[in-house]
């Protein structure tokens, strides 16, 4: 720890800072996870962790080794750009299963599939097919 | 777009990222450069539609947009779930929002910004009628979260993309 002795204050304090903004909004994403009530309110607690939870880490991350090395060490943003580009693959799938899955049980909390249109057959080959035209066209 | 090279941007920032990653020497250039074009090939056979950018001067524009609002819906949503949703006064509901906006990677990017931003979900997106179902929540003010979709980032993306 004695490296850290010689980071000076205008360094240590935005850095300290960013840290806990960073893991405060996580833990209160986790927390959000565990206290919520339904599955698509439970969708929005962890995209907490997700931007600036690791934003925030990943700054303060940033700015104290590119201090300490003595030259900009960005590699760290990577990590912020791939869980923003990974995640909401996860959380569509999820909330994609999770609606399909209330329609099928009929439940009346979730709207109904398409928009006025009555015929609710091939929904689910439609679906798949829609599926698979968002995400994959990331360049 | 030859080739060899059917994707050079793609293939010029894997190779930036494979130096940032790994140090900058001779072997990890040539390394890098064989993992990029490969990944340039796959990408070839999946055969994407290609991305086309109309206005990329206005993608500095959109990046602060979101990083702010990112922000500003990480204290909303964070200061819902520490105050119990305003005790128990919250109401989250479902939305839908009709999209002008049809080019496949500009949907992604919209679905990447909706789904990033605290207190938004993508749940749907019909191809056919351009309506996208979100999951709000907190539903407060329905016209007010379409203004933002709509007037935010879908006129930004469409000034980009379309």
């Amino acid at each position: 720890m004695t490296h850290l002795d010689a980071v000076p204050l205008w360094v240590a304090l935005p850095a300290a800072l960013l840290l806990v903004l960073g893991s405060g909004l996580t833990l209160l994403g986790a927390f959000g996870l565990a206290r919520l009530q339904s599955f698509y309110d439970r969708l929005h607690a962890p995209t907490l962790g997700t931007s600036w939870g690791t934003a925030g880490i990943v700054l303060a991350s940033v700015l104290l080794f590119s201090w300490l090395e003595g030259r900009p060490v960005l590699q760290e943003l990577l990590i912020g750009v791939f869980v923003m580009l990974t995640t909401p693959v996860t959380l569509m799938l999820l909330g994609r299963a999770s609606l399909h899955r209330d329609r099928a049980e009929g439940s009346a909390a979730v709207p109904p599939a398409g928009n006025a249109r009555p015929a609710d057959r091939g929904t689910a080959g439609a679906d798949g097919a829609r599926g698979a035209a968002t995400p994959p066209a990331w360049p | 777009m030859s080739r060899l090279v059917p994707h050079p941007l793609l293939s010029a920032l894997l190779l930036l990222m494979w130096l940032a990653l790994t140090r900058v020497s001779l072997g990890q250039l040539v390394l890098g450069a064989l993992v990029a074009l490969v990944a340039g090939w796959a990408m070839a056979r999946l055969r994407p539609a290609r991305p086309r950018l109309r206005r990329a001067s206005a993608i500095p524009r959109l990046l602060g947009l979101v990083a702010w609002d990112i922000l500003r819906s990480n204290a909303a949503v964070a200061w819902l779930i520490l105050t119990d949703g305003r005790h128990g006064r919250r109401r989250s509901g479902f939305l839908r929002v009709p999209l002008r906006l049809r080019d496949p990677s500009a949907l992604a990017v919209l679905a990447i910004i909706v789904t990033a931003t605290p207190g938004t979900a993508w749940l749907e997106y019909d191809a056919e009628t351009g309506v996208l179902l979100l999951h709000v929540f907190d539903l407060v003010d329905e016209s007010q979260w379409r203004d933002l979709i709509q007037t935010r980032y879908e006129s930004l993306l469409m000034e980009i993309f379309e």
